[in-house]
């Protein structure tokens, strides 16, 4: 969790150091221009200016508050991937999962939505409940790990969904998942 | 060699007669019955000033059912229209057992009338003969019945040709819910959809469709009347809803539902009223119910023996029988009308094919050969099983007869074509 705070704290520094020197080239764009046209009235010049110095108002910082929705926050990841013809969640899968659970009994208002998916052979009903057994599955691994159950709704895209359309092992693999929703994605 | 030319000569025919520029799907035949009836069918007198000639209809209709051989029925003097017309030695030596004439004219309120005979060429005699009054629209369905008389009169068994199917079209991103004419003619989409639409399922008068519908973002089971268009979410319960399945009497419906936890199937009523009432009891997966035609049990799937076979439960609940043992993957069963048998979706050493078992006995023949294929679902008669395979890459539905002797082929002009259901009514 320290860990996360610090990465958060990095990423704002470094929003707003690349925001900082972009502003600042913006202003030189403008007095440039006015220099070079004699016409040019003088509102058109930056409001603070005396003396050569330029000052520009703070701007706020541009970077989201949402966790959910940080790259560099482990709860930006939102599949769970299995096995064939499996609803086990696989040792890699386990930090994200503990990572949803901690924000769900964090943020007890929150309510998300597990959507299991199935690879496309066989029957799409049957394939239906394969993908609700996955959601079930991250749902019963979130609720041993703090989440509450009427936090988490499971329902099944089935074969429905999939992430990868070819006809092959490693899109099979990718399409037996189980993505984490959350009201606001 | 011979029949072969007549099968291509009717899938050239049966293209010509496809409007342009509307997704019709066409039907491809491939094989034929063991004992092929030879029939000749004589254009009808002034069918050719109609908007819809007749009789190249009824001709593709009963050559699809590979049934039927068609005897040429060109070069006749004069051509016959009535039965003192004919003259049986001829049609005889043709190779023809049986002959179709008829005659339209305009009746005095503007439609058309249409009269048709079947005669039987060996014993010299008429074995039917009907009259229909049709509008220029009704003009394909009358082919139809025309077809569905003769089938009936000279195989034993009612035809399906006018009767409706359902199924889904993926066009790009979007998704369709069609019903067509048994032959894939006069398609209409009576649902359109941005998210998937799957298991479409026909009330027993063929008035209305249970399907589940993805548009609120999660399987919801739909009711949609087809005489209105008039729809209703009947089960939208927290979780998943899926697998619609009717009872004989339509007041009920059969689904699959989460709200408990895993996959279960429960009762409802047909218009969401009321509180779904559990069926099957397990901690596994149960699945795709359908009713036998007396409504007094249901077949679905389930895999608490670990992998998915076909159990069968009565209505009142209670404990479930396995029926099928063969195999280690045995999904989809649907009754045939006659509740004799089921059909069903096998795999064998990754190969999915339609499967058909008679209850009594548990005899089990493998019908198709597809290897992807799907959601099996008989015609009204029992004698063809409709489903869904692929054909590089893109879906299609094919039929196979219940004795795996004939197959068809639908293609489509466009897009992906899935989960189809072919109407239980006889005459539409």
């Amino acid at each position: 969790m320290k860990r996360l705070v610090i990465a958060t704290a990095l990423v704002s520094i470094l929003a707003a150091c690349s925001s900082t020197p972009s502003k600042e080239q913006d202003a030189a764009s403008v007095e440039d221009r006015g220099a070079g046209a004699p016409a040019t009235a003088p509102a058109q010049k930056p409001p603070a200016q005396a003396g050569g110095v330029t000052t520009q108002p703070l701007k706020p910082s541009v970077v989201s508050s949402n966790p959910l929705k940080d790259p560099a926050n482990i709860l930006s990841k939102r599949s769970i991937y299995f096995e064939l013809d499996s609803n086990v969640v696989k040792e890699e899968f386990k930090p994200v999962v503990a990572a949803h659970a901690r924000y769900l009994q964090q943020n007890r208002g929150v309510k998300m939505t597990i959507q299991g998916h199935a690879d496309e052979r066989g029957s799409r009903e049957y394939n239906l409940a394969l993908g609700q057994r996955r959601a079930d599955a991250v749902k019963q691994a979130m609720q041993l790990l703090g989440a509450q159950a009427d936090q988490i709704e499971t329902i099944s895209f089935g074969e429905e969904k999939p992430k990868a359309t070819g006809k092959d092992e490693a899109s099979w693999a990718e399409n037996r998942r189980a993505d984490l929703a959350y009201p606001n994605d | 060699m011979i029949r072969r030319f007549i099968t291509l000569a009717m899938i050239l025919l049966w293209a010509g007669f496809a409007p342009a520029a509307v997704a019709q799907l066409r039907i491809e035949v491939i094989g034929g019955g063991a004992t092929q009836i030879p029939l000749a069918i004589v254009p009808f007198r002034a069918e050719d000033g109609l908007a819809q000639k007749l009789t190249p209809v009824i001709a593709a209709n009963l050559a699809r059912s590979g049934l039927f051989r068609m005897v040429d029925a060109g070069g006749m003097n004069p051509v016959p229209h009535e039965p003192e017309q004919i003259n049986y030695p001829q049609w005889k030596a043709r190779g023809a057992d049986a002959v179709v004439i008829g005659a339209v004219s305009k009746a005095a309120d503007g439609r058309y009338d249409i009269r048709f005979r079947v005669l039987d060429a060996t014993r010299q005699v008429q074995i039917a003969g009907f009259v229909y009054f049709a509008t220029e629209a009704q003009l394909r369905l009358t082919a139809h019945k025309i077809s569905d008389v003769i089938y009936e009169k000279l195989t034993g068994d009612s035809g399906v040709f006018a009767t409706r199917i359902t199924y889904v079209v993926k066009r790009g991103s979007r998704y369709e819910l069609h019903v067509a004419d048994a032959d894939g003619f006069g398609a209409q989409t009576v649902l359109s959809s941005a998210e998937p639409i799957i298991s479409p399922a026909w009330s027993f008068d063929g008035n209305r469709l249970a399907y589940v519908s993805f548009e609120d973002k999660k399987p919801v089971v739909y009711v949609q009347s087809l005489l209105t268009g008039e729809r209703r979410a009947v089960a939208n319960f927290r979780g998943s809803n899926s697998a619609p399945a009717w009872s004989p009497d339509g007041r009920r419906l059969a689904v699959t539902l989460t709200r408990d936890g895993n996959s279960q199937i429960f009762l409802i009523n047909a218009d969401g009223s009321g509180a779904p009432q559990r069926l099957t009891q397990s901690s596994a997966i149960d699945t795709e119910a359908n009713f036998a035609p007396d409504g007094q049990s249901i077949l679905f799937t389930s895999d608490r023996g670990g992998g998915p076979q076909i159990y069968r439960v009565s209505v009142n609940g209670g404990a479930a029988q396995r029926v099928t043992f063969d195999g280690s993957y045995n999904v989809s069963p649907r009754h045939s009308p006659d509740g004799k048998s089921f059909t069903f979706i096998q795999r064998n050493g990754g190969r999915f094919n339609v499967a058909i078992q008679d209850i009594a006995s548990r005899q089990l023949q493998v019908l198709s050969d597809g290897g992807i294929d799907e959601s099996p679902s008989f015609a009204p008669n029992g004698k063809t099983i409709l489903y869904a395979t692929e054909v590089r890459g893109r879906g299609i539905l094919a039929a196979v007869s219940s004795d795996g002797r004939i197959k068809q082929r639908f293609t489509a002009d466009v897009g992906d074509v899935r989960e189809p259901a072919w109407s239980p009514v006889v005459n539409k």
